[in-house]
């Protein structure tokens, strides 16, 4: 904040007035540099700013997963947190994964499973499963895992563990069998 | 002529109909390309509206001070009911509540807590919310009515209920009947408020251009939306712009529009440059419509053999005083069970809280939740299996209209059912199986759905190149529309899917009903189906005296067009050299499915879709905390026109009912009018760990009396009776009888039974 305060010069009131910060940071290998409200949150900097509205807004206050997206290689709801705090990050969104012509595996497996119906948090949830088969590989326990998988890191990916990591991401047209199905042929090397 | 008989498309056709295509928007919307309502003019620097709530459930505004807000900065506008424009006036000469004005703003009076009295119009998201902070206002509190446990019995008789239908029905002498009965129940179940919680927020971007308006609004039906601001903004229609291309999930609260659509229009107007409007996830809670709660009386007398003599379900739920609405809950009980002796009736009760909405499968949700318990419970009176009950009922017509089923196989999706399930090994006496420390237990209930058939106009051009446009503002809203309407046109044209395109959701394109009351698919496909079969009319009329066609001179009836091709007998040409020759500008034709009103089949016929649920949950014996452990629906919708979204709708309609169940209950706070579930953590609603494994099936089927393609509505069966049957396995595996929606832990807990020793 202090450093955006002192570079004022040929900037907006807003900016001169300390109300702006500049932060640089990487989305989906690009790097961006804003002039961003302090308040603005990384979702809204991310659909309001650089256009990327493939993460969304469900509810705002990190109770749905459907502004889901990648930092640093790990998953956090982008509503839950300011743009100015990534400064230096790299952030991966759903645009990030792969496009309509080049589908990431996660994504190909969402259609051919149809683990969607009308698509809103199909995003997040996409971003979640690939967020969360990396923590699966890393051997982070979870609540459905075995006490003696725990300590050995080294977790089965049961269809309850995977209902149990995606939990954070709400599906009010109820795919979840289908999101699963889907996760599960990716993690089983099946999907694409 | 009918489309069978001249080219063989439609029934037969090339099979594409009903097959398991991937959704077609499906690489859009996993890449997040698809863009929604409120993903719209950034490249205008549009304005951001953010809206003020009232504080009071009931009362007026004395003084509202926007002094603060106006200077803080960003800011553009403030909107109040001091300087909103003068709006048209809901109208209720206009038949349907979606189609009417939805004036905002219109003066100091406070009908329900967090009813708008401000917008805030800034250059960014964060400014318009923070200087909604700044406007003060002071309310002159009046008592207000909230309480419906405590008000249910001050009722009043609507005229009708919701879709026209009756609001009270009798046959036989009742009294009489359930005197006569060996066996009766006779209880009363509660359900709560509800609420849709699509997860896209209701959402609106408003461009405005010259005189003309473009509203890209998460809508339903965009006929409503385009009538709907109009009426408000007193505009001409002709001028609206409506586009819906993708809707986050509508689940009924998107058939109309709402503050989002209307403070949005409005400020753009005023403002001339483009304004986004979101409802916040807690203004959804007030500012759009809800499954009203409901106290349901059902009344069954049976014989010995569990024949029902007398069935009566009669239902109290709230409205709001000003904006009736009476969700027709003891509906579809009058078409599911054969007795000789019935009675139905609804009444309302006014308190001050949102207007009632139809919420998914409006009716048919809360009423079975009822209906379906009471039947178990006069199974277990009986002593008698709950499938064979259910099918001991079976009727041979309707039994209140009198008029024969059109094709009804809810004793096929109990039996097939039963079988899939393994219900043989359901425990037949409660509280009798443990898993550990599970309760284990099995539960079923029947899903009746009445299909509705709407007013709907489609058009189809074929191009030179032989390929296929599709055009309507029929929307899809996660039910697969734009899939099944490329199946449909791919067989009638006989294309291969991917030379057909369809676009949807634009108001420029032809009327339709929209997507809601399990009634798009239908509607829209047949009018597709149609279009079709005027289309080849037109182009077989044009190569039969063509010489230079391979076609000329033969029997054109016998026409079939498959593979790009139209072929008869052994000869055969490209339908692209066939348009391109005869129709170098291509060629266009319109298709319309008729009101039901209008078709004598839905006078002369009952008409409805049909399943059977069966749940397996276990309940902690020493918690009550319920997990469900498995679930199955099998189904009758006559013809499935794709078979894997046609599954997905189901199952995620089944899971509706695990959450109407165990989960979803909105409530008030009884001293402000205020809901106290206002977001996702307190309303909950099913998220992956609460559901395993649940599987539907759909019987192979075509419903004639129907439509041209056998078809029926899929989208809102699937909760229908799905709760009942979690509810009947938790008293299965417990013998707890709980009939005040949902089963939550702390209902179950008194009554499990002792520990073991």
């Amino acid at each position: 904040m202090s450093d955006s305060v002192m570079r004022t010069a040929g900037r907006s009131p807003d900016e001169r007035a300390g109300r702006l910060s500049e932060i640089e940071l990487s989305v989906n290998g690009r790097v961006r540099r804003l002039a961003v409200d302090p308040r603005t949150t990384l979702l809204d900097a991310l659909r309001e700013r650089l256009g990327l509205t493939g993460t969304k807004k469900g509810c705002d206050h990190g109770q749905c997963g459907a502004c889901t997206v990648l930092v640093d290689g790990r998953r956090i709801n982008s509503c839950l947190t300011l743009a100015v705090m990534h400064e230096g990050d790299e952030v991966v969104t759903i645009e990030g994964l792969g496009a309509p012509d080049d589908l990431h595996p996660m994504q190909r497996a969402f259609v051919e499973r149809d683990g969607f119906q009308c698509g809103y948090c199909t995003p997040g949830q996409i971003c979640s499963a690939v967020g969360m088969l990396s923590e699966v590989a890393a051997g982070w326990p979870s609540h459905a895992t075995a006490a003696a998988d725990a300590v050995a890191q080294r977790i089965a990916l049961t269809d309850e563990e995977i209902r149990e990591r995606l939990s954070g991401n709400i599906c009010r047209c109820a795919a979840y069998p289908h999101i699963v199905a889907a996760v599960r042929s990716v993690a089983e090397g099946d999907a694409g | 002529m009918t489309g069978q008989g001249m080219t063989g498309q439609g029934h037969a056709g090339q099979g594409v109909i009903g097959r398991a295509v991937h959704r077609v928007d499906g690489p859009l919307k996993v890449t997040g390309r698809a863009t929604y309502a409120y993903e719209h003019g950034a490249e205008d620097r549009p304005l951001y509206g953010y809206i003020v709530g009232a504080t009071i459930g009931r009362g007026r505004l004395t003084r509202i001070d926007t002094a603060n807000a106006e200077r803080a900065p960003g800011v553009r506008l403030v909107m109040t009911h001091h300087n909103a424009p003068e709006q048209g006036p809901r109208d209720t000469s206009v038949p349907i509540e979606y189609w009417r004005a939805q004036p905002m703003l219109t003066g100091p009076e406070i009908h329900h807590y967090g009813e708008p009295v401000a917008l805030v119009v800034a250059a960014a998201f964060e400014q318009a919310r923070a200087a909604a902070g700044l406007v003060e206002v002071a309310y002159e509190e009046r008592p207000g009515r909230y309480d419906f446990a405590a008000l249910r019995d001050d009722t009043y008789v609507p005229k009708v209920v919701n879709a026209g239908l009756p609001t009270d029905t009798a046959v036989g002498d009742f009294d009489a009947g359930f005197r006569s009965a060996a066996v009766t129940v006779d209880r009363l179940y509660t359900t709560p408020y509800e609420f849709s919680m699509p997860m896209e927020p209701h959402a609106c971007t408003a461009v405005p251009q010259g005189a003309d308006l473009t509203v890209h609004v998460s809508a339903q039906i965009v006929d409503a939306a385009l009538a709907s601001v109009a009426a408000t903004l007193r505009l001409d229609p002709a001028r609206i712009h409506v586009v819906a291309p993708y809707v986050g999930g509508g689940f009924g609260s998107k058939l109309g529009i709402h503050a989002e659509t209307i403070l949005a229009a409005l400020a753009a107007r005023m403002v001339r440059r483009p304004v986004k409007v979101a409802l916040t996830r807690q203004q959804i809670f007030q500012l759009v419509g809800l499954r009203p709660t409901s106290s349901q009386r059902v009344r069954l007398g049976a014989d010995r053999d569990g024949r029902l003599v007398a069935l009566a379900h009669d239902v109290t739920m709230h409205t709001n005083p000003d904006m009736e609405y009476a969700e027709q809950t003891a509906a579809t009980t009058r078409s599911l069970y054969a007795a000789p002796h019935r009675l139905t009736s609804h009444r309302l009760t006014p308190l001050d809280l949102p207007r009632g909405e139809d919420v998914r499968s409006p009716g048919d949700a809360p009423g079975l939740l009822a209906v379906e318990s009471a039947m178990d419970e006069l199974a277990d009176a009986l002593d008698m299996d709950p499938v064979e009950l259910r099918i001991r009922n079976e009727p041979t017509v309707d039994p209140e209209r009198g008029v024969p089923y059109s094709d009804r196989h809810l004793v096929e999706c109990l039996r097939e059912g039963a079988r899939r399930f393994g219900w043989e090994r359901r425990p037949t006496r409660p509280a009798s199986v443990r898993d550990g420390q599970w309760l284990v237990g099995y539960g079923t209930a029947a899903a009746i759905r009445g299909h509705f058939q709407m007013p709907t106009t489609v058009r189809v051009r074929l191009a030179a190149d032989g390929t296929a446009t599709v055009q309507s503002d029929m929307t899809d809203i996660g039910t697969g529309t734009y899939t099944i309407l490329t199946q449909v046109a791919a067989d009638g044209l006989g294309l291969p899917t991917d030379r057909v395109r369809v676009e949807l959701g634009r108001s420029e394109f032809p009327t339709s009903m929209g997507s809601g009351g399990s009634w798009g698919a239908a509607n829209s496909s047949t009018a597709v189906h149609r279009a079709c079969h005027a289309l080849r009319k037109r182009l077989l009329a044009a190569v039969r005296e063509d010489t230079r066609s391979a076609l000329c001179g033969l029997p054109w009836e016998k026409a079939v067009f498959a593979d790009g091709r139209v072929r008869i007998g052994e000869a055969s040409e490209a339908l692209s050299d066939l348009v391109a020759r005869h129709f170098p500008d291509g060629v266009q034709t319109t298709g319309e499915t008729l009101a039901m009103t209008d078709d004598p089949h839905y006078s002369a016929y009952s008409i409805h879709t049909y399943g059977a649920h069966f749940a397996e949950v276990g309940v902690d014996a020493d918690t009550a905390e319920i997990r469900l452990r498995r679930m199955l629906g099998v189904f009758s919708v006559g013809r499935v026109l794709n078979a894997k979204t046609a599954r997905s709708q189901l199952i995620g309609g089944m899971i509706w009912g695990v959450g109407a169940a165990l989960q979803e209950e909105g409530v008030v706070d009884v001293r402000t009018g205020a809901f106290a579930t206002r977001d996702l953590a307190h309303y909950l609603v099913p998220v992956h760990a609460d559901i395993p494994a649940v599987d539907a099936v759909v019987l192979d089927g075509y419903d004639d009396k129907a439509n041209a393609l056998g078809a029926k509505g899929i989208g809102e069966l699937g909760i229908c009776g799905a709760g009942a049957a979690v509810a009947n396995a938790v008293f299965n595996a417990t013998g707890v009888r709980v009939r005040d929606f949902p089963l939550t832990l702390e209902k179950v807990l008194p009554g499990l039974p002792p520990p073991e020793e």
